[in-house]
C-alpha cells in the first residue's frame, strides 16, 4: 500500500513548522506554496541574488525569520516541495493545483491548511487612485523587490502592520509622510492588560513607535479618514483626515498604504467543507477549529493566520500543533509536552489578539459615513451608492444576493478585499447585525487561473 | 390559529417559470401567492448560462419559444428593469470531425423556415470573415440573428418584483411542508406552519417539482443535474453573439458568451452531481478543466485568459428532456411547469404567459400535448 499523503498548503511560519513536525515523525509531506521561496508573507524572502541582511529585511524579527528559513532549508530533501503552485480548489479529498508543470490532482489522507492572511480594508473615498496599496502590498514591494510604493508615503488605518510597515519604510530610507491611525489612544490603554500577554511583542510595538518618532514621522491617533486625493493621470496626490480634535489635516503624498489589521484566507477551508462560525470580537467568519487544530472535516487541520489572526509566533506553534494532532490521529506517538507548549503559546497569543482587537478596532461605523461616490469594490468599480441603491431597490439583506444584483465582490479578487466592507454596508443599510448578512460563498478557483493551465485538446 | 391566507392562485417555486407566471396572472387580474423555499431565482433560474436561444429546439417547441422571444424583446419596459437582454444573435457551430452535423443544421434551418428564426448557414470564408476568432476545427455554423442572451441573476427577481408591484404576494424563505386538496381548494402548509388556500395550484418547483406532483398521485421520473459554469476576468467587449458547439458528445458540448462588462461566461462539457434534497451541487474541478480544454477548440484566443469563478446549479430533467407543462391529469385546479432540462431560461417568460392564459381562460394556443404529465405511462 502506498504511504498516506499528508499535504501542507502554505509555507509561511505555520506551514514550515507543520512540515518540520511531520518530517521529524518520519512522514514525507507534500508542501504546496504559491511563493517562489518559503517564508510566507511575514518572512518573505528576497529573490535570489538580492543581498540585504536579515536585520535589514526583518528588523527585530530577524532571528525568527532566519530560524524559519533555516528550518525549511534543512527539510528540503525530506519533502515533496511544490513552490509557485496554487492550490485552487479542494474536492472529494483531492487538492487541485496549478503550477509550473501545469495542473495536478493530489488525493490526500490528511491536509493541514496554513493559508495565511491578507489585509482587512475599510474603503475610503479615493482609495481607487493609482498609488494606493494595502499595507501588506506595500510591505511586499519593500521586502521582495526593495522598492517603496512612492516617494512620499502616508500609512493609514489601524493595527500592528500599520506601524511595522511604516517603520520598515522609514528605516529603509523611504520618506514616510505620516502615520494616520484610526484607533484612539484610549483604546490602546484599555487593551493594555491583554497586550501584556505577549510582553516581548508589545515591546517590539513600542519600539516601532519610538523609531518612527525618532525618524521625525508625524503619528496621529484617533483620526477619521476623509479622502485620498488624486487624479486619473497622476494617481494619489494627498490625504485628508479629521483629527481627534476635529481639525482637518491635509497631507501631500504620492502613495498611500492602508489597512485595518488582517483577515484570514479561508476559501480553501470552505471548499474543503469546513464549518464556519462568526466571531463577534473581530467581526469575521472563521473556520471552526478545536483546541488541537482540527477543523470540522475529518483529516483537515487548520493552522496560522489562515484560521485566525494570532501572528507569526502563534502561527509557528499552531503549525506544529496541527502536525502533531495529524500524527496522533493517524496513530503516531507524539510528544505531549510539545503539544502543551504549543497550546500555551497559542493561548497567550489569543489573549494578545483580544488586546489588539480592542487597541485597533475595526472602524465599522465609518461605513455609514462613506459618500455614495466612494468606490466599494475596486475590481468591478462598484460604488457605495451603487450598492445602497441596489439594496433599496431589491430589498436585499444577504451578502451573496447583494453580489448577484450589484456585482460587488464579483471581480478578480472575488470579494476577498471588499467583502467585509460590503457586509458592513448591507448591515448598516438594512439594520441587521453583520453576522445576519452572511458571507460571500467561496468558489473555485481561489485566485484566477489561466484557461490553458489545464492543457489543450491534442488534435 | 389564524385563517389561511387565500388567493386565486398559489405558485410553489419562485424560479423564472413561477415568477413570470405570477407576473402574467396579475396582469390578467388574478390574485397570486408565490411561495419560494429560498430566494427567488436562486436555483437553476439564476445559475444558468443566460442563453436566449431558439434554434436547436424541437420544432414543436418553437411556438412556445417564439411566444417567449416576443416578451424578451420588450422585457426591460415590461419589468422596468434592465435584465441585460441583448439581441446580438446566437450561433451553433459544428466541427470538421462531424460533417454530418453541418447537413443537419442545414436541414433544421429548412424545417424551421416558417418559424421566424431567419437562420443563416455559414461556412468557409464567409464564416471566417465574420467570426475570425473561431478555431480551425470549426466547419460550419448556423447563425440566428434575432436571439441573444441575458443576465439570469437578474431576470427572475425582476419578474417577482414586477409581480409584487402589481399586487402579487411573494413569500421567500418559505419552504412548503404539505399540500392537500379539500373540497374546491388547495391547502398549502409551510414548514413554519403558515397556511395558504387557493382553488388553483401551480407547481413550478424545478428539480423539486416531482415531490409535489407525486403528492397528487402523479409520480414523474425527474432527475437532476448541475450545469458546469465559469466566468473569466473582464476583457475588451468583442464577442457579441452567444456561441455553442453542436455535438452528440457531452464532453465537447460547450458554449460561451461575453457580457458588456467584458467577462466571458462559459459552460458545458460534463455535468456536475447535484443533490436536491440537500439543496447542494458540487462543481467537480475535473469538469472545469474539461470545459477549459474544450473551449480552446472553439475560440483558441481565450487560452491566456484567467478564470475567476466556477459555479453550478440544480436543474430538473425528464427522460425525454421536455418539461411537464399544463394541467394535472389527476387533480382539477392543479397545474405544472417544471423539468425544463437546462433549456428553460429562454422559454421562461413564454411559459409564465401561457400558464397564466391557461389558468385564467382554460385554454392556450400552445399545444401542450408533448408536455403532458402522463406521457411516461401510468403511475
Amino acid at each position: 500500500m502506498a504511504d498516506p499523503v499528508v499535504a501542507v498548503v502554505g509555507a509561511g511560519p505555520a506551514g514550515v513548522r507543520a512540515a518540520a513536525a511531520l518530517v521529524a515523525a518520519g512522514v514525507r509531506p507534500v508542501v504546496i506554496d504559491e511563493a517562489m521561496r518559503a517564508g510566507g508573507q511575514i518572512y518573505r524572502r528576497q529573490p535570489e541574488g538580492f543581498l540585504r541582511s536579515y536585520t535589514d529585511l526583518y528588523g527585530s524579527e530577524a532571528e525568527r525569520a532566519r530560524a524559519v528559513h533555516d528550518c525549511f532549508d534543512a527539510l528540503r530533501d525530506r519533502l515533496d516541495y511544490r513552490p509557485q503552485t496554487l492550490a485552487w480548489t479542494i474536492s472529494d479529498r483531492r487538492i487541485f493545483t496549478s503550477g509550473p508543470a501545469g495542473q495536478h490532482v493530489l488525493p490526500f489522507d490528511a491536509l493541514i491548511l496554513c493559508t495565511g492572511a491578507t489585509d482587512r480594508i475599510m474603503p475610503v473615498r479615493g482609495w481607487h487612485w493609482a498609488g494606493c496599496y494595502s499595507l501588506g502590498g506595500a510591505q511586499i514591494a519593500l521586502k521582495a523587490q526593495a522598492c517603496a510604493i512612492g516617494r512620499r508615503t502616508v500609512f493609514m488605518g489601524a493595527g500592528p502592520l500599520l506601524y511595522l510597515v511604516a517603520a520598515q519604510y522609514a528605516k529603509a530610507g523611504a520618506h514616510v509622510a505620516a502615520v494616520l491611525d484610526t484607533s484612539p489612544v484610549s483604546a490602546s490603554l484599555a487593551a493594555l492588560p491583554r497586550l501584556l500577554a505577549q510582553p516581548a511583542t508589545l515591546r517590539v510595538g513600542m519600539g516601532l513607535l519610538r523609531d518612527l518618532r525618532r525618524a521625525g514621522v508625524p503619528v496621529h491617533r484617533g483620526v477619521t479618514p476623509m479622502e485620498i486625493h488624486g487624479e486619473p493621470d497622476h494617481g494619489v496626490s494627498g490625504v485628508s483626515v479629521r483629527t481627534s480634535h476635529g481639525a482637518i489635516l491635509a497631507i501631500d503624498c504620492d502613495a498611500v498604504a492602508m489597512g485595518h489589521h488582517l483577515r484570514p484566507e479561508t476559501q480553501l477551508a470552505e471548499l474543503a467543507g469546513c464549518a464556519f462560525a462568526f466571531d463577534r470580537m473581530i467581526g469575521q467568519w472563521l473556520p471552526v477549529r478545536d483546541a488541537d487544530g482540527r477543523s470540522s472535516q475529518p483529516g483537515v487541520y487548520l493552522a496560522g493566520d489562515g484560521a485566525r489572526i494570532l501572528g507569526a509566533v502563534a502561527a509557528e506553534a499552531a503549525g506544529e500543533l496541527a502536525a502533531l494532532t495529524t500524527l496522533d490521529d493517524r496513530g503516531h506517538r507524539v510528544c505531549e509536552t510539545a503539544r502543551q507548549d504549543a497550546k500555551r503559546t497559542i493561548a497567550r497569543a489569543r489573549r494578545f489578539a483580544e488586546g489588539l482587537a480592542r487597541a485597533f478596532p475595526w472602524p465599522r461605523e465609518q461605513i455609514s459615513r462613506l459618500d455614495n461616490a466612494t468606490i466599494l469594490c475596486r475590481c468591478e468599480a462598484i460604488t457605495v451608492g451603487d450598492l445602497r441603491r441596489s439594496i433599496a431597490e431589491t430589498e436585499t439583506d444577504e451578502a451573496n444576493r447583494a453580489k448577484a444584483f450589484s456585482r460587488v465582490g464579483m471581480g478578480r479578487c472575488q470579494g476577498r478585499y471588499c467583502g467585509l466592507a460590503a457586509a458592513e454596508l448591507i448591515s448598516a443599510a438594512v439594520g441587521t447585525p453583520v453576522e445576519a448578512v452572511g458571507r460571500l460563498r467561496a468558489a473555485a478557483p481561489v485566485k484566477p487561473i489561466v484557461i490553458a493551465s489545464g492543457g489543450r485538446c491534442e488534435r | 390559529m389564524t385563517a389561511p391566507a387565500s388567493s386565486d392562485v398559489i405558485i410553489i417555486g419562485g424560479g423564472i417559470m413561477g415568477c413570470s407566471a405570477a407576473f402574467f396572472l396579475r396582469r390578467r387580474g388574478l390574485s397570486v401567492t408565490l411561495l419560494e423555499s429560498d430566494l427567488v431565482g436562486r436555483q437553476a433560474s439564476g445559475t444558468n448560462f443566460g442563453n436566449v436561444r431558439r434554434q436547436g429546439r424541437p420544432l414543436y417547441q418553437l411556438a412556445l419559444a417564439n411566444r417567449a422571444i416576443a416578451i424578451w424583446r420588450e422585457i426591460g419596459m415590461l419589468l422596468d428593469c434592465d435584465v441585460e437582454y441583448r439581441q446580438l444573435g446566437h450561433m451553433r457551430v459544428c466541427y470538421r470531425t462531424r460533417p454530418e452535423l453541418a447537413a443537419a443544421m442545414e436541414q433544421y434551418a429548412s424545417d424551421a423556415r416558417h418559424s421566424d428564426l431567419d437562420l443563416e448557414i455559414l461556412s468557409g470564408n464567409t464564416l471566417r470573415a465574420r467570426f475570425p476568432f473561431l478555431g480551425k476545427e470549426v466547419l460550419a455554423a448556423s447563425f440566428s440573428p434575432f436571439c441573444g442572451h441575458a443576465n439570469p441573476r437578474l431576470v427572475s427577481p425582476a419578474f417577482a418584483r414586477a409581480a409584487q408591484r402589481l399586487g402579487a404576494v411573494v413569500h421567500e424563505r418559505c419552504a412548503v411542508a404539505e399540500t392537500s386538496k379539500a373540497g374546491d381548494d388547495f391547502l398549502v402548509v409551510a414548514a413554519d406552519a403558515r397556511q395558504f388556500r387557493a382553488p388553483v395550484l401551480l407547481i413550478s418547483a424545478g428539480a423539486w417539482g416531482d415531490r409535489f406532483a407525486s403528492a397528487f398521485g402523479e409520480p414523474l421520473p425527474l432527475s437532476s443535474r448541475g450545469p458546469n459554469m465559469c466566468v473569466t476576468e473582464p476583457l475588451p467587449y468583442v464577442l457579441r453573439p452567444s456561441i455553442g458547439v453542436v455535438t452528440p458528445n457531452t464532453e465537447e458540448s460547450v458554449y460561451i458568451r461575453q457580457v458588456e462588462r467584458g467577462n466571458l461566461v462559459m459552460g458545458g462539457s460534463f455535468y456536475n452531481p447535484s443533490y436536491p434534497d440537500r439543496f447542494r451541487v458540487d462543481v467537480r474541478p475535473e469538469n472545469s478543466l474539461s470545459l477549459w480544454r474544450q473551449i480552446q477548440r472553439l475560440i483558441p484566443a481565450v487560452s491566456r485568459v484567467g478564470i475567476i469563478r466556477t459555479w453550478s446549479g440544480i436543474e430538473g430533467y425528464l427522460p425525454d428532456s421536455a418539461p411537464v407543462m399544463g394541467p394535472s391529469r389527476t387533480t382539477s385546479g392543479l397545474y405544472y411547469a417544471f423539468g425544463f432540462a437546462g433549456a428553460g431560461f429562454q422559454l421562461g417568460p413564454g411559459v409564465g404567459d401561457a400558464m397564466a392564459e391557461l389558468i385564467a381562460t382554460g385554454r392556450t394556443n400552445i399545444d401542450l400535448t408533448p408536455y403532458r404529465a402522463d406521457r411516461f405511462g401510468a403511475a
